[in-house]
């Protein structure tokens, strides 16, 4: 469904005219299946969120093609509520303008549903992320970052898409509220049969939703394993992530 | 709807507010409003009191004070707003533009500000009186040439700033069109910003004006002019001091209501009536606590 085929980026390092280039991402392929959990781990900087903001066709690629159900992604049709994501930094991820219901209804403005039909499916919605109907009028400030960030997941999924996109979405939480995130992405993906892309530095959150994951490094792909025979990784980059895992 | 009831509580806003649109109206219907002709000289009555037919008295060649206040509020308020809109909506336009696409906009849009920048205002605004010639239009136009770098710069910031944020990342992967990313996103939360920035240079405009008009570039001598008027009352200002006081007051006024106005808008556009909006979390009772002291 989703196809990564040798993708590189570079940014400009340095001032107008300035030639220095740094090179964020490396020949990096892979694919993503129907209903699959890809994690995506690696150190900081080392590029994830450029691959995360490449896949969601939010920047173009140096070189290679970043494919979704065949179109490119690049182009806003092909991605509209089929794709969707959400964000590691949950005091900016909604509108200090907008209401839970406005923030909600955005993505559904979008593909033009009745404003009906989306009120009669928020509620449904919220209950779902594990939120009551009352939280429709509050305003971002008013809500905790789990509770935000329960938001988040209800608009990124209110237009079923087929893959989400996860930034270090669990990252800025604390570890029980981690772990009520995990269980309702795990609940989510029973329901709808989504793919997850789930990025992350956390070994252990990758292992406790991913089916396969992917080490990045330097942006490089450094090994991709199912999470089952994570103990047998060959790479020296990824042994020596799983060592650190332990002695800590 | 909200914004309005919110300025409306404050009862500072509301009363700048009057002012204001009291203000342009009279600027606007000056012939209907003037008592006397602002031009027509009474060597009689020089520096007469106030009387019935002259309500704030007769300046140095016998003129009504009050009708050419009030004929005044069209080049020192009415055309300086038009100018300063004129600017700001070029700036908004560059500077949403650079701030929010980036990259090669952003520095083709940065190096024509600086170009515009690196020349002193004055010096600019002399430059094209120089070549245009003399008269309030020229320096109008001078004006709106100088302004909208400043402009485009500091709203460039401000879209910056909100254009890394977390819901536009978020808008812009589902699938939503920059113009509309920038029309529901972008505008409301840079609206306060940009408030704040032409209501404070409206105070520095008003007086450019003036200033212009007492070197003669701008405004031509007859006409009346608040800057204009006050250099006027300058000359007798050891004698008679109480001819500056209408105009002084008429600008201090009007400049105040405009920077009151735009606090009170910034407050006013905000959910959580919190003057800066990168503090994100409040408490509420602090926000409470926040929305008294500006009601008082
Ligand atoms: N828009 C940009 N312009 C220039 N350089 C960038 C840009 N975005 C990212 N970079 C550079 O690319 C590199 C990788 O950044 P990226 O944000 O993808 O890392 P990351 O793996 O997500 O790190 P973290 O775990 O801290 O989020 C960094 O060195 C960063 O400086
Ligand atoms: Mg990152």
């Amino acid at each position: 469904m989703l196809k990564v085929d040798c993708v590189e980026k570079a940014y400009k390092k340095g001032g107008l005219f300035s030639k220095e280039r740094q090179q964020v991402l490396n020949n990096v392929s892979f694919t993503c299946d129907y209903g699959e959990c890809l994690g995506i781990i690696g150190e900081s900087g080392s590029g994830k969120s450029t691959l995360g903001r490449l896949i969601l066709g939010m920047e173009k690629a140096d070189r290679g093609t970043v494919l979704f159900e065949g179109g490119k992604v690049t182009d806003r049709r092909v991605r509209s509520g089929k794709l969707s994501a959400v964000f590691q930094d949950y005091t900016s991820s909604i509108n200090p303008f907008f209401t839970v219901e406005k923030a909600l209804m955005e993505p559904w403005n979008v593909r033009g549903i009745a404003r009906r039909e989306a009120q009669e499916k928020m509620d449904s919605l919220l209950d779902q992320v594990g939120l009551t109907p009352s939280y429709r009028k509050k305003y971002p400030h008013e809500l905790s970052g789990g509770e935000i960030q329960r938001v988040c997941i209800a608009r990124a999924i209110s237009t079923q898409p087929k893959c989400l996109l996860l930034d270090e979405a669990i990252s800025s939480l604390d570890v029980s509220v981690q772990l009520q995130v995990l269980d309702l992405l795990i609940k989510l993906k029973k329901i709808y049969g989504m793919s997850y892309i789930f990025i992350t530095h956390d070994i252990q959150a990758a292992a406790y939703i991913c089916d396969r994951v992917l080490i990045f490094r330097n942006g490089r792909i450094e090994e991709i394993i199912e999470t089952s025979r994570l103990k047998d990784v060959k790479s020296d980059y990824a042994k020596k992530l799983l060592r650190m895992l332990i002695t800590f | 709807m909200r914004v309005v009831k919110n300025l409306w509580k404050d009862k500072l806003a509301a009363a700048s507010f009057l002012v204001i649109m009291v203000t342009i109206t009279a600027g606007i219907a000056a012939p209907l409003i003037a008592p006397n002709d602002p031009n027509e000289v009474n060597m009689n009555l020089r520096y007469a009191a106030s009387s019935w037919e002259y309500l704030l008295g007769n300046d140095h060649l016998g003129r009504c004070i009050l009708s050419r206040l009030i004929y005044g509020i069209r080049p020192s308020v009415l055309w300086v707003l038009v100018a300063l809109f004129i600017s700001v909506f070029i700036g908004a336009v560059l500077g949403f533009a650079a701030g929010y696409f980036r990259g090669k906009t952003d520095a083709l849009v940065m190096r024509m500000c600086d170009t515009m920048l690196s020349f002193p205002g004055y010096v600019m605004a002399l430059a094209i009186v120089g070549i245009l010639g003399v008269g309030l239009e020229n320096i109008l136009i001078a004006f709106i040439l100088i302004k909208w770098a400043w402009f485009a710069r500091l709203i460039r910031t401000s879209v910056m700033q909100y254009a890394e944020q977390g819901y536009v990342k978020f808008a812009k992967a589902s699938g939503i069109s920059d113009f509309k990313i920038i029309y529901q996103h972008i505008v409301p939360v840079t609206l306060s910003d940009i408030a704040v920035l032409s209501s404070s240079s409206i105070g520095s405009m008003v007086l450019q004006i003036s200033g212009f008009s007492f070197l003669g570039l701008g405004i031509q001598a007859p006409n009346a002019e608040w800057g204009m008027m006050l250099n006027e009352a300058r000359e007798t200002m050891l004698t008679k001091p109480e001819l500056m006081l209408a105009p002084a007051f008429a600008i201090i006024i009007v400049v105040s209501a405009f920077n009151f106005l735009s606090d009170a808008l910034q407050v006013a556009l905000d959910p959580k009536l919190v003057t800066s909006k990168k503090r994100s979390f409040g408490t509420n009772a602090k926000n409470k606590l926040q929305e008294k002291e500006v009601a008082s």
